[in-house]
């Protein structure tokens, strides 16, 4: 037999652009570890005593990790492999409760000596090659209720039992795996459905009923805008509409403030002045006791049967008969999330809830960490202050500066720009992935590049969002930028398997 | 190309998502001004507002620990222009080669150090520091920092109080994010266990400083500031007078005192001694090796962490339990011609009238007696043998509290020890042991470890005829909670209505005058109707230890006390007196009988006590 053809070459078949970028990101995380800690922590950038000289530690063994799964597994083995390593990784998230050291509150590292492992950063992994595993078969259409309860429960078991190990911020970022599904063929409604839920479940506890009403109200008035004709015109109506929701609030407590005397009158002359205020401000006083939240309602629910109607007579009558659903499902769901808690719940639930929301982190209870953390980043302007001049960050107020808060450290010292170059680099990432997954022939690895991908997105939005305040602060490190060797060696693996699994196919096709 | 729509969607998405993350970094970062420190690197600088320890109070008011102001001089190395260091020196009152090391230090350490402010010297009183402030422009990058430290207006429980010190690395690592160099926290005692309550929490007062590194303006006028949060004030049991006499009582002897109130289980009082003065504690750095070195460790405290043989006091729970399990009616008698015989042996007595029925035994202390009590319920048919009623009898003595931590707030308490039918298996062999094997434990002597709190435990178990409450040093005050376990009452298995068989042969003991062959008539203040129970425990190395405890009045009592004094001799001698002037001292305010008073405050028993040196 002559010489067969054994595949392009290693050179041709791996995603360059992809490790190259994986690189790129290491390295922008370790010289601004060095920045987060440099003035806290005496030593070189590359001294082990220093968090800098141990992410390099850290870094190089990702690197053998990553030279092993490219070069002496066989990619092939992933697939079968994936139902034992699920239930090994199961095994370990429980053990953790019994057996794991409490780290700030919660209940999921492993020690081993000098080393600790968090499973809930492996559970990624096993529960992506699982998953795709699943949903590579080809019975599975995402149509069937047993096909959504397998599937439910491939992402819900770990995403509970990491829930019950007080990492909301690992579980939340098993909701991405919807991305997956969507692709696979769950209808759009779920993924709206679900995110809107969570959306609005956040917003009532963190910002007020009201907030997540109205952030309903203009969600639905602009996806509707854009799916209508004229949709140019119907965006400018809507945004009109969203700004006098957004102001309501304050114009209203001064039109009643201008109708109630203030309690300073009745200081003035308490003898004459008490009955006659109380006389005068009677007929006005029901006006204190509406809420915004109620006219809001009122106004919307008034036009709802216009809409109906509309809705009835134009096109796309049941996207606009969803919406309204929608928005009934939405309200009912704010007023019931406030009531249960603000009044069902026991303060000591209520308090548990609000930690792991990340409410109640600070004494103060003026959101002191968003604070020092926007602070910082906005004190960083367009170009930054220039690397190791970053000032917020030396006297160390910006908590957990060189892991969850290491997006500061990028903000502060390189400015806008910075922080556009480091999402830059994630959105290419996950969009590099996203094509190679969308190329490949094997069903497997198409899932398995979606699962990346969506673990790569949920821990990038959810993390940096933490920072610039439009999250709540529930720690999870920034993939490959945080320091910490159990996240990046975790996402060393997760990424590494897909360049593997995408080199197989690009070898012999 | 890629045609499938639900991807072309999800990069839609993506790029939407892309798009709320850098409009709100460009909105943060561009366009607001709110987080902007004008571009000249600029940056804040945080003054940390400390907020004042918590008060501790006694049970009346009075104040056991406060707060006084000493300052700490701050120095910020980077800003050090020459100066005159003789003068600084003088001032501050200092060896001026103190300072050439410390300015030698920060020029070694000026990397590390940067622009931080560092501290150059603490709590310096503030009469010195007036004489700094006054010239301090001469001295520019020092600067004086007001600091609240702790004050002790009485010397009245320097071991309970425990001590405020500087935070080293290993505490700062065990709390982490609680504590930063240069704060104070409690090490020990009240201080320590209440630290939570006590501390606080610290506030700061945001400044912008320039490129210059100089202070411009308070930042957005302070509306980012935080008020420092005073700590909570802690409410105590002691009684202050009360403490502060059974301190000078037990002046040049070693041992303990523990008053409890009966119907609460507070601590009125609980001395150790010898003890540490509050004086030491107030400037614990200065006297540290001192106490630790001092062979008599005042350190420790005695009342919760010394097991001793409880003596003759224990005959009180034996009789109890006696009576409880059918074995023992108060009208029987037994015969004692100075103790009880067993084999060729006997174990001896003091001379007095025989036989004698329960009350006269517990009046007399009889030790015959009681051996007959216990061998009685040992040796029951009830039980299949005899390591069956001894574990019968533990479970007993167990329910008195003994035997075990009592769970009061001192978290160094010990539980004592109590014999086990598998203990005595272990040593003599399974059926190796009887009755008289283990006699001792009649009499509180032998296996049966107990400590000081456990005794006056005792006492007020007895004074409430059948229950206690954990004893404990803390009360609930506005903000500080207390355990539930310390409103609850601990009923022991012995019936309340057995109780008033031996307490009445306390009250004789006490109040039958001398001569009568009552063993604490020397407790007796007339009027007082005081119940008590002598004891004397031997003691290997040297003299016996010399016990007594006591409740009164004999109905409706308000203090129970434990008096345990070591090497002392017998119950009568010194723990008695002491017990009862405690007791006079308590309930009238006033001791009468100054002759004993005078006996017990002038004698010193130091030379008896055996110490390792």
């Amino acid at each position: 037999m002559d010489r067969t053809f054994h595949g392009r070459s290693i050179k041709q078949s791996i995603d360059w652009k992809l490790i190259i970028c994986y690189l790129i990101l290491l390295l922008i995380g370790w010289v601004n570890i060095y920045a987060a800690i440099h003035s806290s922590e005496t030593g070189g950038m590359f001294s082990y005593d220093t968090r800098s000289g141990k992410q390099l530690v850290w870094i190089a063994t990702a690197l053998v990790i990553a030279s092993i799964i490219l070069f002496v597994f066989s990619p092939r083995i992933w697939e079968g492999a994936s139902i034992p390593i699920y239930l090994g990784v199961v095994v370990l998230l429980v053990a953790v409760i019994f057996l794991g050291i409490e780290v700030k509150g919660s209940r999921s590292w492993f020690e081993f000596g000098p080393v600790r492992f968090q499973p809930a950063e492996v559970s990624k992994i096993s529960t992506s090659l699982l998953l795709s595993m699943v949903l590579s078969n080809s019975n599975m259409k995402m149509k069937k209720l047993k096909d959504y309860l397998i599937v439910g429960l491939i992402i819900g078991l770990p995403m509970l039992i990491i829930l019950a190990e007080s990492e909301t911020g690992s579980a939340l970022v098993y909701v991405g795996f919807l991305f997956v599904l969507y692709r696979q063929g769950l209808s759009g409604w779920w993924l709206g459905a679900i995110g809107m839920a969570i959306l609005l479940f956040i917003l009532t506890l963190t910002a007020s009923p009201y907030t997540a009403t109205a952030v309903l109200v203009s969600i639905l008035l602009i996806v509707n805008s854009l799916y209508g004709r004229n949709w140019v015109k119907w965006v400018l109506i809507s945004l009109g509409i969203i700004l006098l929701v957004a102001l309501m609030p304050s114009v209203w407590h001064r039109i009643v403030g201008s109708f109630i005397p203030g309690v300073s009158v009745l200081d003035h002359n308490p003898d004459v002045t008490v009955l006659q205020t109380i006389k005068d401000g009677a007929r006005f006083f029901f006006l204190s006791k509406i809420k915004p939240l109620y006219i809001l309602l009122a106004v919307a629910i008034g036009f709802t049967p216009y809409l109906i109607i509309k809705a009835l007579r134009g096109r796309r009558t049941t996207f606009k008969m969803l919406s309204i659903i929608g928005f009934f499902a939405g309200v009912i769901m704010v007023f019931s999330t406030d009531f249960l808690f603000n009044d069902v719940l026991q303060p000591h639930q209520r308090k548990r809830i609000e930690v792991l929301l990340g409410l109640k982190e600070d004494p103060a209870g003026v959101g002191y960490n968003v604070n020092q953390s926007l602070i910082a980043i906005g004190s960083g302007g367009v170009v930054g202050k220039g690397y190791l001049n970053g000032t917020q960050t030396t006297f160390g107020f910006v908590p957990e500066q060189a892991t969850d808060f290491i997006f500061c450290t990028v903000g502060e010292e390189w400015g806008f720009l910075g922080c556009a170059v480091v999402i830059g680099l994630y959105i290419f990432m996950i969009m590099r992935i996203l094509h190679d997954a969308e190329r490949s022939r094997e069903a497997f690895t198409r899932i398995y590049g979606y699962c990346v991908a969506s673990c790569v997105f949920m821990h990038l939005f959810i993390n940096i969002g933490m920072t610039i305040g439009i999250m709540p602060v529930i720690g999870i490190p920034l993939p490959l930028l945080s320091y910490g060797g159990s996240s990046l060696w975790a996402f060393t693996v997760l990424i590494f398997i897909f360049i593997a699994l995408d080199r197989e196919e690009k070898k012999y096709f | 190309m890629i045609e499938n729509n639900r991807y072309r969607r999800l990069i839609i998405g993506l790029g939407v998502a892309a798009a709320i993350l850098l409009a709100k970094l460009f909105s943060v970062q561009i366009l607001n001004n709110k987080y902007k420190i004008d571009a000249s690197n600029n940056s804040m600088v945080y003054d940390i507002i400390y907020p004042t320890r918590g008060i501790i109070y006694d049970r009346n008011g009075e104040i056991l620990v406060g707060n006084k102001v000493a300052y700490d001089i701050l120095v910020t190395p980077r800003k050090i222009q020459p100066f005159d260091t003789l003068l600084l020196a003088d001032v501050l009152d200092i060896d001026p080669q103190f300072i050439i090391d410390k300015m030698a230090e920060y020029r070694q350490q000026r990397k590390k150090i940067g622009f931080q402010t560092v501290s150059f010297l603490k709590q310096i009183p503030p009469e010195t520091y007036m004489k700094f402030a006054e010239i301090e422009y001469k001295f520019p990058g020092f600067k004086g920092q007001d600091r609240s430290i702790r004050d002790y207006p009485i010397n009245a429980g320097g071991n309970l109080l425990g001590y405020v010190s500087e935070v080293d690395q290993a505490f700062i690592k065990q709390h982490p994010g609680d504590y930063r160099s240069g704060d104070y926290a409690g090490k020990t005692g009240i201080e320590a266990a209440r630290e939570e309550e006590l501390r606080g929490t610290k506030g700061y007062h945001i400044y912008l400083r320039n490129s210059h590194n100089q202070i411009e303006a308070p930042y957005k006028d302070g509306e980012m500031d935080k008020e420092a949060i005073p700590g909570h004030d802690i409410v105590t049991t002691i009684d202050a007078k009360l403490q502060q006499y059974g301190q000078r009582l037990m002046n040049n002897k070693v041992g303990s005192i523990v008053a409890i109130e009966p119907e609460t289980g507070e601590i009125l009082a609980m001395v150790s001694s010898p003890g540490i003065d509050v004086s030491m504690l107030a400037d614990i750095g200065k006297h540290y090796k001192e106490i630790s070195r001092n062979p008599y460790k005042p350190m420790f405290n005695r009342a919760v962490q010394a097991s001793y043989p409880p003596g003759s006091v224990f005959k009180l729970v034996n009789g109890l339990i006696g009576l409880q399990e059918g074995t023992l009616r108060p009208e029987m008698k037994y015969p004692c011609s100075r103790g009880f015989p067993y084999g060729n042996k006997k174990l001896g007595c003091h001379a007095h009238p025989s036989p004698i029925d329960l009350e006269t035994a517990v009046m007399m202390s009889c030790n015959a007696y009681f051996c007959y009590a216990l061998r009685n319920v040992l040796e029951n048919r009830k039980y299949s043998d005899i390591s069956q009623a001894l574990d019968k009898w533990n479970e007993y003595v167990q329910s008195f509290g003994f035997g075990h931590k009592l769970g009061s707030d001192f978290p160094a308490e010990l539980g004592g020890t109590l014999p086990t039918s598998k203990y005595y298996n272990r040593i003599y062999g399974k059926g190796g042991w009887k009755f008289t094997t283990i006699l001792s434990i009649s009499i509180g002597q032998g296996e049966v470890g107990v400590t000081p709190l456990q005794i006056a435990n005792l006492a007020a178990t007895v004074a409430n005829r059948g229950y206690y409450i954990i004893p404990h040093i803390i009360k609930a005050s506005d903000g500080v909670e207390i355990e539930n376990k310390y409103y609850e009452k601990h009923y022991t298995m012995v019936d309340p209505e057995q109780f008033n068989k031996v307490t009445h042969g306390m009250w004789r003991a006490v109040n039958s005058g001398f001569g009568s062959g009552g063993t604490a008539s020397i407790a007796a203040v007339p009027g007082l109707n005081i119940c008590g129970k002598t004891g004397t425990a031997q003691n290997p190395h040297g003299a016996d230890n010399s016990v007594f405890i006591c409740f009164a009045p004999e109905n409706n009592p308000k203090i129970a006390i434990a008096a345990y004094v070591e090497n002392a001799g017998f119950g009568a001698t010194w723990a008695a007196p002491i017990a009862s002037l405690m007791v006079e001292q308590y309930l009238t305010g006033d001791v009468k009988r100054k002759d004993l008073e005078k006996r017990v405050l002038d004698g010193d028993l130091m030379s008896r006590v055996k110490v390792k040196k």
